[in-house]
């Protein structure tokens, strides 16, 4: 199943929180189909990014469009059926079943698509997260790794044309990285837009098409992934020593990074 | 699911016996053959007493069920309720102040009116309070200083009362029961507490969205700033309508939800029905106790409900502790 084409343009974006500036000058223009990854250090900006795209901050200046449309005279359903967000350290306040859970993600569609297509689109995501076999158990009896899943079940229950994924990977062991960094490829290959924020370097070169790096609220780097993690651009950015290791017949590349860089 | 499909039918069963008994029992036993005897007696004690007494009890019931059942899934929090966290106080206090100004016989709807509007100031002043992303500490803190506040309000109103007739009425409020309540009291209570219900009813698809916390509703598409003064609204007329009746009846909201979380899950908005048919059976099987009991005169309802309620506070508290530290 392949969605139509839907594009995102950011223009001359700028958010400050008081007087400081958090985000400054951003212009991106996303396609769906793709996975994009916004890495960066810690409070550069990336949340406050995601959260902007995701309609939930209005930026001071600048302007974000939804195929054409501005984002914010969207009216908030509208947008949530169009933009799905999962947030860093997601929340989850009550003992619901997995399933009933995974049916929050249906709640923009409400009064739009029969009980039968919510059902639907719970099962597919389901499916698709290999979670079907919890669908009656509280969340809370999960563990790390099946919760985050579940709760990536949740937002592609919204089946939604852009995915937006705030640190998705954080807290996962390895394994449970490239499961759901495999979710999230395979959403993109269905022809969703997937945006995340991302800390580990070598899992951001493996999954994303597209790299965006932000320093101090401003963009440093956009490009594919080995034009945008350059040792130049990472030593600058991060102040490590870090290469590009590309992998020998045919495996995926892996960065190294040898320490924090040494100032001459 | 499916298995817990019962629930309401059985619930609903459950309240339809409640308050035929409700209406049966008393110090003078009602039976069929009295009924059908058409005597002017029995037929006074069931239009004039038991029936406005079964009716308010199921409409306070139901609606304190469901403000509980409410207020728990906007704050996340299963001890979240209109009474311990001090809006009942509130509510009592605005009623108490009509009484103590002497405006509450201006009119019929004074005093309730009064009660509504110290609801919704407790509702305002609990979310203004506790904020959002309320922890148990900041929600049990700022229910204790909103009970204190009304309480000393109340006390203040007691001391200062201008006779003994308005310190009698006041005394009234502090004490919730469903004695001697006649069909002109239901007619001010029920359209406060419908509209109440309503709006409150009204908030289900915030309320399960919050289950995904503030920003996975906001994501949702849920407008929070609505809901909030939607749910402060509701609870209010709520609460204010009840109290303004029946004066102050606690734990219901606390009780009621966390029972029907092991009948029908714990889905925020799945839970208000559920829990607004079992507040009705809880307050009429309350009422039917207060009845019951042997003595010269009958304990007051509100009482009761706090001899159960307290010690259920304190062992739901007492398994929650672990989460909480």
């Amino acid at each position: 199943m392949t969605r139509p084409a839907s594009n995102l343009k950011i223009s001359g974006l700028q958010f400050r929180r008081g007087s400081r500036v958090v985000l400054d000058a951003i212009d991106l223009q996303l396609q769906s189909g793709a996975v994009t990854a916004v890495l960066g250090p810690n409070g550069a900006g990336k949340s406050t990014l995601l959260s902007c795209i995701a309609g939930l901050l209005r930026p001071e200046r600048g302007s974000i469009e939804l195929d054409g449309t501005s984002l914010h005279s969207l009216a908030a359903m509208q947008r949530a059926r169009r933009i799905a967000f999962l947030p860093q350290t997601p929340e989850i306040a009550w003992a619901v079943d997995v399933q009933t859970l995974i049916g929050l993600g249906r709640i923009p569609f409400q009064g739009i698509s029969s009980d039968e297509q919510d059902r639907a689109a719970v099962a597919r995501a389901m499916a698709e997260t290999e979670v079907a076999q919890w669908a009656d158990r509280p969340v809370t009896t999960l563990s790390g790794g099946e919760r985050a899943r579940v709760l990536l079940a949740r937002v592609l229950a919204g089946e939604a044309d852009w995915i937006l994924a705030d640190e998705p990977f954080t807290g996962l062991d390895p394994s449970h990285q490239f499961e759901a960094a495999d979710l999230l490829r395979s959403a993109a290959d269905q022809g969703s837009g997937v945006v995340l924020t991302i800390h580990d370097l070598t899992l951001a070169a493996r999954i994303a098409d597209r790299v965006i790096i932000i320093d101090d609220g401003r963009m440093v780097a956009d490009g594919a992934p080995q034009d945008a993690l350059t040792p130049q651009i990472l030593r600058n950015v991060y102040n490590i020593d870090a290469q590009w290791l590309d992998g020998s017949n045919g495996t995926p590349p892996t960065i190294a990074i040898h320490g924090r860089a040494t100032r001459v | 699911m499916t298995s817990r499909r019962w629930a309401i039918p059985a619930l609903l069963a459950l309240v339809v016996v409640l308050a035929i008994l409700s209406v049966a029992v008393g110090r003078v036993t009602l039976t069929w053959d009295m009924w059908k005897a058409q005597d002017a007696i029995s037929r006074a004690i069931l239009i004039e007493l038991r029936l406005p007494r079964a009716i308010l009890g199921v409409l306070v019931g139901a609606s304190l069920g469901l403000a509980g059942a409410a207020m728990q899934g906007y704050l996340r929090n299963a001890l979240a309720e209109p009474g311990t966290l001090g809006v009942s106080a509130m509510s009592a206090l605005g009623a108490v102040l009509s009484i103590f100004f002497n405006i509450a016989g201006l009119h019929p709807w004074v005093l309730p009116i009064c009660g509504v509007i110290g609801g919704m100031t407790g509702m305002a002043a609990l979310f203004v309070l506790s904020g959002m992303a309320a922890s148990v500490l900041t929600l049990v803190l700022s229910g204790i200083i909103l009970s204190a506040l009304a309480i000393a309000g109340i006390s203040l109103a007691l001391s200062l009362s201008p006779s003994p007739w308005a310190a009698g009425e006041i005394v009234r409020w502090m004490l919730g029961g469903l004695t001697d309540r006649s069909f002109d009291e239901l007619t001010i209570a029920a359209p406060l507490i419908v509209i109440g219900c309503v709006a409150v009813l009204g908030c289900r698809r915030p309320l399960d969205a919050l289950t995904l916390g503030e920003t996975g509703a906001r994501s949702l598409g849920i407008d929070l700033n609505r809901a909030q003064w939607q749910l402060a609204f509701g609870i209010g007329l709520i609460v204010g309508g009840s109290t303004a009746v029946t004066g102050v009846i606690g734990f219901v909201g606390l009780i009621v939800p966390h029972l029907m979380r092991s009948l029908v899950g714990s889905r925020p908005g799945a839970l208000l029905v559920p829990s607004a048919i079992g507040g009705a059976a809880l307050v009429l099987a309350g009422d039917i106790v207060v009845r019951l009991l042997p003595g010269g005169s009958e304990l007051e309802l509100g009482v009761v409900m706090s001899l159960i309620g307290a010690p259920f506070f304190f062992l739901l508290l007492h398994s929650m502790r672990r989460k909480l530290t």
